[in-house]
């Protein structure tokens, strides 16, 4: 080939580089492995994470049983090493897939709209905050509940913190649930931003918190850490909030570290044209068939630049896929049975450990698959001292909240059998005296 | 008879190109799934939740079996079209090869099953793999701290703009403006924005380049920022990226570079050794993990000494004992920029790329993309005009200049290079290139697949002479004709909705 272009070396292809910005030496980087080596070599690294045994971690990221048909269909290479479905007569497959997707997320959310995905949950409501502000401009006031997840907390103020914008936590009372008092909303309030279940597990009256943005004419932003909460709790959009978005890897995505997961937003139709992210519409074709497209794209960044709605350039394609693929099989009743079965799952937990002496559900407002227990001992100790005997109890609170050093957060979901439950009763028993 | 003389009479209809959507194939009562029994006595759900907060159904979700799901999905990916069915030529996407092992290593169950909040001592394998592709990234960058959080590109150029805006901060002004060429993505601008920056252009040379001097002019003390692309959107080095960064400097700004193309400088050049004070690379495409039809992708940033300090929260971090931790002790941080580490699904496929290559490999990569990039040039030249003249390395862009004339443009040829069985290049940008044909056809291409592809443009090239029309009207062998996107922008139809009154199934 080079010859075929009267070149001889191919570093003559790199002339444009100068002499003085070229590497002299070798990348050091270790030896090149085979696909044999390669495969050990990563498979000693994987085994040094521990992920079997007894957990109850939640926190945002929850074990959820992934129909393994997920996997199969997600790994048909005309998925997964497709890109972005701009050429729409080869992207089909990807493109009606988002439509389902689309209106899977409408139909769990109660909303009118939904767009392709973005990053993770925290991502999503930090879009969620910027779009109420957009909607109503002119104010410069966010009341954001302290029971939102602290990380999607840290995620909003990391993006707001050059903006003239005042983000005031709103704390919760003895149920768990935001002190909706103290929120004061106002004329300069664009938006109100909780989260159903809350980061405590507990879920919020929404139909008074959506009301009272209402009256105040803020935006309700209801966030979803627990998608799979949806299956049985009442669609946020039916008790009026106006932007919900949340996490979505409960719906088949792997855990994985904490990522790639995938992001959800829905709101109301007025507000389609501020949405952040890829929309994907039905279209005509030249044939007169009814097929899909990107669409919208006036408010993205590859026509708008500076002016578009966000940054934004990708979804989350492959595992938004996957999402809808879990929920197609799931279904209908599926999906209820499963929310179902972390109720009372995690509701039978929640009772035995509360029975132990010492131990006490701390919040007295309904929760789904999720409770913060008080701890008689520091609960970061205890955490690591049943971690040490290979039960993962659950999430600390002391360095979320102040105060909360007895305080542990306890996820049950429908993988967790009887006797694991069991086992983390006894543990709990075993190590909550005195030292 | 011959075959060619039977009479085929037309089928009414094909099941596999004309699959509906999952909700107008559900039938109620059909399932997909079997839950293992509770265990425990079935409590009635309202005793545990107050009814008010329940919902009686989730109406329209489909209901079908495991192997309708299956039907389904299979037949919508058969209009699809990836790296694994043809050339993917999308100019600055970088539609490389992805290796199957790379799957198979990110859905080990010590991996797929870990989650991010399991105490450190039960996460090092984790840990380590975070590490590990830190300091590769840091070697083929130049660029000693790498943040591997960002979920994409985009999401890397707004952390490290956030990092910079906090570091001029600390020095006590935070500056107004950013300066973009005109060769930029959108992202840049959009990001920059998103700082709380007003972005001011920079207008190319005639050779497509920065002009060093008009960077000078615009330089001024309130200015935070320089945004370059190195290679640019056309695919030339900055030649002169070295006295840019030195002007920038000067007057106390930063250098960000869009590493977007960095499949070009692998063991070649390093931007940390040009001056670049901070990038952003896109794992997806120089580092081979898959584009997943629009996602997830990886988009890390690597950053020098003085901006470490504002760097997303946490850092990984090595103790004494040899072992790893996160860091959250950092004062100075931007904060978290989304929930956990990072897509770490796509990391450990990115590392497993590089420990594949190696050293040599990554720098054999990056030469055959070079190689392939201009092997195009070369055998196209003479029938497609270059939007500029001079040489390229991973990518070639030309224009419709000569197709015009016959009235047809490149979105036209674009959809006509379908009809031969390729993707279409990118069409859409640079903006300093109208009627842009933007080709990179990367380093896993063979010489025979990159020669049907020229014969191809050739052929399209002759048929816009002499049958124009028929390029005008492509695509014309895929399932759908070209669809009218200003109308589904007018009145879009974002969702499906149940036909009222009708029942499905009955």
């Amino acid at each position: 080939m080079l010859a075929s272009m009267g070149k001889s070396d191919i570093m003559e292809l790199f002339e444009s580089i100068p002499e003085r910005l070229r590497l002299s030496r070798p990348l050091n980087l270790p030896a090149p492995k085979s696909e044999f080596d390669l495969a050990a070599y990563f498979r000693d690294l994987a085994d040094r994470n521990r992920t079997s045994g007894d957990v109850f971690l939640g926190a945002g990221v929850y074990d959820h049983f992934a129909p393994v048909v997920i996997d199969h269909m997600a790994l048909r290479s005309e998925w997964y090493t497709a890109y972005t479905p701009y050429q729409p007569e080869l992207s089909q497959g990807t493109l009606q897939a988002i439509f389902e997707f689309q209106t899977m997320v409408c139909q769990l959310t109660g909303l009118e709209v939904a767009n392709a995905s973005l990053y993770d949950g925290s991502t999503a409501v930090a879009e969620a905050v910027l779009m109420a502000l957009r909607v109503n401009k002119g104010r410069h006031r966010v009341v954001m509940a302290a029971s939102v997840h602290p990380h999607y907390r840290a995620v909003v103020n990391t993006y707001l913190r050059n903006s003239d914008v005042e983000i005031v936590e709103v704390g919760f009372d003895s149920t768990g649930r935001i002190d909706l008092e103290a929120a004061a909303l106002d004329g300069n309030t664009a938006a109100i931003v909780v989260q159903s279940p809350n980061f405590f597990g507990v879920i919020e009256n929404l139909d008074d918190i959506c009301a009272a943005a209402r009256d105040a004419g803020a935006l309700s932003v209801v966030g979803v850490a627990e998608a799979m909460s949806l299956g049985v709790l009442k669609a946020p959009g039916d008790s009026g909030a106006d932007i919900v978005c949340g996490e979505a890897q409960s719906f088949g995505v792997p855990m994985s570290f904490g990522g790639p997961f995938v992001g959800f937003f829905a709101t109301r139709e007025k507000f389609v044209r501020q949405l952040p992210g890829r929309l994907v519409g039905r279209a005509l074709d030249s044939h007169g068939q009814l097929g899909f497209v990107l669409t919208l794209s006036t408010r993205e960044q590859h026509i708008r630049r500076e002016k578009a709605t966000s940054n934004i350039c990708t979804n989350q394609g492959l595992f938004m896929l996957m999402a809808t693929i879990y929920l197609s099989t799931m279904g209908r009743k599926g999906l209820r049975e499963v929310a179902e079965q972390n109720i009372r799952k995690a509701h039978e937990a929640a009772a035995r450990i509360a029975s132990l002496p010492g131990y006490t559900v701390k919040f007295s407002g309904p929760t789904f698959n999720e409770f913060v227990v008080s701890t008689p001992r520091p609960a970061r100790q205890l955490r690591d001292e049943l971690a040490a005997g290979g039960i993962v109890a659950g999430v600390p609170l002391d360095r979320y909240y102040a105060g909360m050093d007895n305080d542990l957060l306890i996820a049950v979901t429908e993988t967790a059998s009887i006797e694991s439950i069991d086992r983390l009763v006894s543990a709990l028993a075993e190590f909550g005296g005195a030292n | 008879m011959g075959a060619s003389d039977v009479k085929v009479p037309a089928a009414a209809g094909h099941i596999v190109r004309n699959e509906d959507l999952i909700f107008e194939r559900s039938r109620a009562g059909r399932q997909g799934y079997h839950l293992p029994d509770l265990g425990i006595p079935e409590k009635d759900i309202s005793s545990m939740i107050p009814g008010e907060l329940l919902r009686d159904d989730i109406e329209g979700m489909p209901e079908v079996s495991e192997f309708e799901v299956v039907r389904h999905f299979t037949r919508l990916s058969t209009w699809n079209y990836g790296v694994d069915t043809g050339l993917y030529p999308l100019g600055s996407c970088t539609m490389k090869y992805n290796p199957k092992i790379n799957e198979s290593i990110a859905r080990f169950e010590g991996f797929g099953k870990a989650h991010p909040l399991l105490p450190e001592f039960l996460s090092q394998g984790s840990l380590e793999i975070l590490r590990q592709l830190e300091d590769a990234l840091a070697e083929i960058t130049g660029l000693p701290h790498i943040s591997l959080q960002p979920a994409a590109g985009a999401h890397g150029e707004l952390t490290a703009m956030l990092a910079i805006r906090a570091c001029h901060a600390k020095r006590g002004h935070v500056r107004k403006t950013v300066l973009i060429p005109d060769s930029a993505h959108g992202t840049n601008p959009a990001s920059a924005i998103m700082c709380g920056y007003e972005v001011h252009g920079v207008t190319s040379t005639s050779a497509g380049l920065l002009d060093p001097a008009d960077v000078e002019r615009n330089m001024t003390e309130d200015v935070a920022a320089l945004m370059l692309t190195n290679p640019n959107t056309l695919g030339k080095f900055e030649e002169e990226i070295d006295k840019v960064c030195e002007i920038v400097h000067a007057k106390g700004g930063f250098v960000y570079m869009d590493g977007a193309n960095m499949n070009a400088l692998m063991g070649i050049s390093r931007p940390g050794d040009m001056g670049v004070d901070c990038m952003h690379l896109n794992l997806h495409k120089t580092f081979s993990t898959p584009h997943g039809g629009g996602g997830p992708g990886a988009g890390p940033i690597g950053v020098v000494d003085e901006l470490e300090p504002y760097l997303p929260n946490p850092r990984v971090a090595r103790n004494a004992d040899g072992t790893l931790q996160l860091n959250f002790d950092r004062p100075d941080s931007i904060g978290r920029v989304r929930a956990f580490v990072g897509n770490f699904g796509v990391l450990v496929r990115a590392l497993a790329y590089i420990y594949t290559l190696g050293a040599d490999g990554l720098r054999e990569a990056t030469e055959t993309a070079v190689l392939n990039a201009n092997y195009i040039k070369h055998r196209l030249e003479d029938v497609y005009a270059l939007a500029y003249e001079g040489s390229v390395l991973h990518e070639v862009v030309f224009t419709d200049r000569r197709q015009q004339a016959f009235g047809v443009k490149n979105s036209d040829i674009a959809k006509r290079i379908i009809d031969y069985g390729f993707y279409p290049p990118t069409m859409s940008f640079p903006l300093i290139a109208p009627g842009a044909i933007m080709i990179e056809p990367t380093e896993t291409e063979s010489r025979e697949e990159l020669d049907l592809f020229i014969d191809s443009m050739r052929a399209i090239a002759e048929e816009c002479e002499q049958t124009p029309d028929i390029v005008r009207s492509a695509p014309h062998r895929t399932r759908m004709g070209r669809f009218d996107e200003t109308a589904a922008a007018r009145k879009p139809v974002l969702r499906w909705q149940p036909e009222k009154g009708k029942v499905a199934g009955a």
